[in-house]
């Protein structure tokens, strides 16, 4: 089986201090890693040199496109990597207003990716936008209001829905669920596992939370200053980490 | 010495605005920056189009200008005054006379015709800008043809109003390239950009950029299938020439709720009404 | 079905002393489809862990844990995914689910991980539930706030949702009623005769004896006690 995005020595420096080195990991169909370490161990950086976000000094992703097999999207023209940004590739913000038009209703939030591929029939765009918002549990009577009308956990749900519209085959998501409540972020939490599976998404999940990741990721990468210092199945780095990082990361989740 | 140098701009920089002319004609649609200068007038009374105006003067040409497609409103006025003193050329305020016309907000009536001259006053060029603030994102947008936000704009009329509501401004495709502001002309002349036999060049003095459109374009009002583009006008003949077919001004006659509908080009209005035409409100 | 060969297994506590604590040592066993094996001995034998290992929730230090053919000591997540899916079946003691997700979707999942249409997926929990007496109105509530007996029968009817090959059970009947043993005692003993091959630790001496055909007393693989 080919792997839908192969990462080959990727590494980013910012000057004299290391962002991520020599990362290496092999996606595959549907599965979905997790990315953890505390602030500042280069996890976002990472998912940022992953994405396009950042121009990473040296390695390889290389995604496996529809049209054309495994390529390199470093290598890629501006104008190839951005219409795989709007189509195969999905990238869902931290912060709701990062990802969404804050001055556009909810539909047009939506209907954007549709139309930047070249839809050109409202009534349709319509449609899909309404099933869309049906789908992360949005009611439909809110489907020409602006987002700023919106709570928090509906704005990222929102965010949430135009990212999939296209039906990218590749999400990447930083700390999805970070500044919600609690009760918001069991729903999210939810919704996202039952979109991974029904739409054999894969994903890459950015997060400080391990509880999150226990939920939705299959595998794990544990970063320490710009390092991976240990992968693997996600329940198996929980339960038995094997590097003195992770033991200390584990340990120190507080108990409910 | 006394008399300003020909149409005002010195020679140096009417070279650089026609290098940013023709670059402009070389690519529809496309905006080319330019160093706007400082003009005896204020932003926004149409210091781009009079910089092109002046740099596509000759001796010789015969110069219209017209505002909202009256040649008698106080902009029109003082621009043709401005070059009347500043150029010493003829001035006409007939559409078929003129080969150079400096316009806001519209296109005359009459067909235009191969060697004329059509200058738009252009307040805001990034017909984006509404959407996506950063200029940055704008010019990567246009270079590499992402448009989809543009009809995110014409999405949001149609959830809002049940219809395209946007009725001047109206954003066009240039020979299926660059998607362009046809500076603020009302959407009934918009079939009028397209395949036109003049030159319509457009300069916005203040954003400091000029755009062109060269002879016989292919120019596309940007629409849905289900909601295509319509070039709408008020409902009426015009009151005092009658013609059922021109872009029309609501003047509110009292204020008992009195109206009257008159075309909005004033040349087109007096030529049909020195032909013969009548409308009900005539005297 | 489950192979072992000569595994071991040594916890290192990093941050407690780099302490290295030996578990398990030269651990061998086979369990044939349509066999129950029991798992015996002492409280920190290393009964849990031992299963802990075949599931591949830990990692083992040295040897080989194969299921169904592969090797899960050397397998990429996603072989460990697959098999965990389609091939190996766990029923633990704990409950961990997503908090607001009913009850009859907690169960039906592993179908709906497989592919099995939604209806039909929620027809065969619609089943289990039944059978194991959770009253219908829970169904739509999260078994979060279920008593322990019913957050555990959940978690049984969870793991038998999907006829997997190969089963681990830790502790499957602890805190049920008579009636509610006598069901879940029934499913393992359906399980055999379809030619599961189940690994299962039972405190419950009665219900050992009556579905398991042998027993490995854990004890034996301690290093340092080892033959």
């Amino acid at each position: 089986m080919t792997p839908l995005l192969s990462v080959q020595g990727l590494t980013k420096h910012y000057g004299a201090h290391v962002g991520c080195a020599d990362v290496a990991f092999d996606l595959y169909p549907g599965e979905v890693m997790g990315i953890v370490g505390e602030s500042g161990s280069g996890k976002s950086t990472l998912l940022n040199c992953l994405a396009g976000h950042l121009t990473p000094d040296a390695g390889a992703v290389v995604f496996d496109t529809r049209a054309e097999g495994p390529r390199d999207t470093l290598k890629m023209s501006e104008p190839e990597r951005r219409m795989l940004g709007r189509t195969d590739w999905a990238f869902v913000h931290q912060h709701a207003r990062d990802g969404l038009r804050m001055g556009v209703s909810a539909g047009g939030n939506v209907g954007e990716r549709l139309m930047a591929v070249g839809a050109r029939h409202y009534g349709d765009i319509r449609s899909q936008a309404t099933d869309w918002l049906g789908r992360v549990e949005i009611d439909a009577g809110r489907i020409d209001d602006r987002p700023s009308t919106f709570s928090g956990g509906m704005q990222q749900r929102l965010q949430i829905a135009r990212n999939l519209v296209t039906g990218p085959r590749l999400v990447f998501m930083d700390e999805p669920t970070g500044g919600l409540d609690v009760s918001v972020q069991a729903r999210l939490l939810d919704l996202l596992r039952g979109l991974v599976r029904d739409m054999g998404l894969s994903a890459i999940i950015v997060t400080h939370d391990l509880a999150v990741v226990r939920l939705l990721a299959d595998r794990l990468m544990v970063m320490k200053s710009g390092h991976v210092v240990e992968a693997g199945l996600t329940d198996q780095v929980l339960d038995d980490p094997q590097h003195a990082y992770t033991q200390l990361l584990v340990s120190s989740v507080l108990q409910v | 010495m006394s008399d300003y140098n020909f149409a005002y701009l010195d020679e140096q920089t009417k070279r650089m605005i026609r290098r940013a002319i023709l670059k402009g004609l070389a690519i529809p649609g496309y905006q080319v920056p330019f160093a706007s200068r400082e003009m005896p007038m204020p932003y926004g009374w149409g210091t781009g189009g009079v910089q092109v105006s002046a740099a596509v003067l000759t001796p010789g040409d015969r110069f219209k200008v017209i505002d909202q497609g009256a040649d008698d409103t106080t902009n029109a006025v003082s621009i043709r005054k401005f070059f009347e003193r500043t150029t010493g050329l003829e001035t006409t305020t007939s559409t078929a006379q003129a080969s150079v016309i400096q316009t806001r907000h519209r296109i005359p009536e009459a067909a235009l015709a191969e060697g004329q001259v059509l200058v738009y006053q252009v307040p805001i060029p990034e017909p984006l800008r509404f959407l996506e603030p950063r200029e940055s994102e704008t010019r990567k947008m246009h270079e590499l043809e992402e448009y989809g936000l543009m009809h995110v704009k014409l999405y949001e009329d149609i959830s809002r109003h049940g219809h395209i509501a946007t009725s001047y401004a109206y954003p066009v495709k240039v020979e299926a390239r660059y998607v362009m502001d046809p500076s603020p002309i009302p959407k009934f002349d918009n079939p009028k950009l397209a395949e036109c036999p003049a030159i319509q060049l457009f300069g916005a003095g203040r954003e400091q950029r000029i755009y062109a459109l060269p002879p016989y374009t292919g120019v596309v009002s940007l629409d849905f299938e289900d909601h295509p583009f319509e070039a709408s006008k008020a409902d009426h003949p015009c009151g005092l020439c009658g013609a059922e077919d021109s872009y029309l001004d609501e003047v509110i006659m009292d204020d008992a709720g009195g109206r009257m509908f008159v075309c909005s080009d004033t040349d087109h209005c007096e030529t049909r009404q020195a032909a013969g035409h009548r409308g009900k409100d005539a005297a | 079905m489950i192979d072992l060969q000569d595994v071991s297994k040594t916890f290192t506590l990093h941050n407690q002393g780099s302490a290295v604590i030996e578990v398990l040592g030269g651990v061998t066993l086979s369990v044939r489809p349509g066999e129950c094996v029991a798992l015996t001995g002492a409280s920190g034998a290393g009964k849990s862990t031992l299963m802990r290992m075949i599931y591949g929730n830990y990692r083992a230090r040295s040897g080989r844990i194969l299921v169904g053919g592969t090797d899960l000591v050397t397998a990429e997540p996603r072989e460990i995914i697959a098999i965990r899916r389609e091939t190996l079946g766990y029923v633990s003691q704990f409950l961990r689910v997503v908090p607001r997700v009913s009850t009859l979707d907690v169960v039906a999942e592993p179908l709906r991980a497989l592919g099995t249409a939604a209806d039909a997926a929620e027809a065969r929990a619609r089943a289990l539930l039944a059978q194991l007496n959770i009253p219908e109105r829970l169904w739509s509530l999260s078994p979060t706030t279920f008593s322990g007996g019913e957050q555990q029968r959940v978690n049984i009817a969870r793991g038998f949702a999907h006829p997997y090959p190969a089963l681990l059970l830790d502790e499957p009947t602890a805190s049920l009623d008579a009636a509610n043993r006598a069901v879940v005692l029934g499913l393992i003993e359906q399980a055999k005769a379809r030619g599961a091959a189940i690994i299962g630790i039972f405190h419950d001496e009665a219900a050992r004896a009556q579905v398991c055909d042998r027993e490995i007393d854990v004890g034996r693989f301690t290093p340092g006690r080892a033959a």
